[in-house]
């Protein structure tokens, strides 16, 4: 049983479903090495505890994505950059 | 032949001719097998983004050089003897590094001119 306050629309609302296509930037920028020594660049893939962010969010390629995570474990080596973080953005 | 880059921290406790000496200990030891220098890089003090060895800071030192694999071994022994050094981090580069050392040489030369 439906109620007065129910809203129909006759014709679908209009939501922007628009998904913005994600790229890989290494290989749009040119970029073929990931320097693990520069750890703000390295901290735009991760998460705020600095987990290292899925392909899936980033849009990076295979092949990068494999470069990235070894530049980030190597500068947490060196403490660069955290293993465990809190609020790191 | 291979290129190696060697990120090695140091006790920050120690004074500014205490880290002269151990980073002349180190390229020392490399010269004397037979390694060439090509790059050598001094950070200063940094802070450490999780404690090791209950501290804080670290005094940064990054050499690049040319060397056979076989002393490499050794060379990391000897950063382990050494209670000085907190941490180190021994890296091959690869063509892509290369070519980046090579850039960031490049750009380092000329902040130095510029200032």
């Amino acid at each position: 049983m439906s109620t007065k306050t129910d809203i129909k629309y006759l014709s679908p609302v209009d939501i922007e479903l628009k998904q913005q296509n994600k790229y890989c930037r290494f290989k749009k920028m040119g970029i073929n090495y990931i320097d693990y020594k520069d750890p703000e660049f390295l901290m735009r893939f991760l998460n705020e505890q600095g987990k290292i962010l899925p392909r899936r969010i980033t849009g990076n390629s295979l092949k990068f994505q494999r470069r990235l995570a070894v530049a980030v474990k190597r500068a947490r080596q060196i403490a660069l950059l955290p293993y465990v973080g809190d609020n790191l953005k | 032949m291979n290129t190696y880059e060697t990120v090695f921290i140091m006790n920050p406790v120690l004074s500014e001719d205490q880290v002269k000496e151990t980073v002349k200990k180190f390229v020392g030891h490399l010269k004397t097998n037979n390694a060439t220098i090509t790059n050598e890089e001094n950070w200063g003090l940094k802070k450490l983004k999780y404690t090791i060895q209950k501290k804080k800071t670290g005094f940064y030192h990054l050499v690049e050089f040319k060397a056979d694999g076989k002393i490499i071994n050794d060379f990391e022994i000897e950063f382990n003897r050494d209670e000085r050094i907190i941490r180190w981090q021994t890296v091959r580069l690869d063509k892509f590094a290369l070519e980046y050392a090579d850039r960031r040489k490049k750009k380092l030369s000329t902040n130095a001119k510029a200032e």
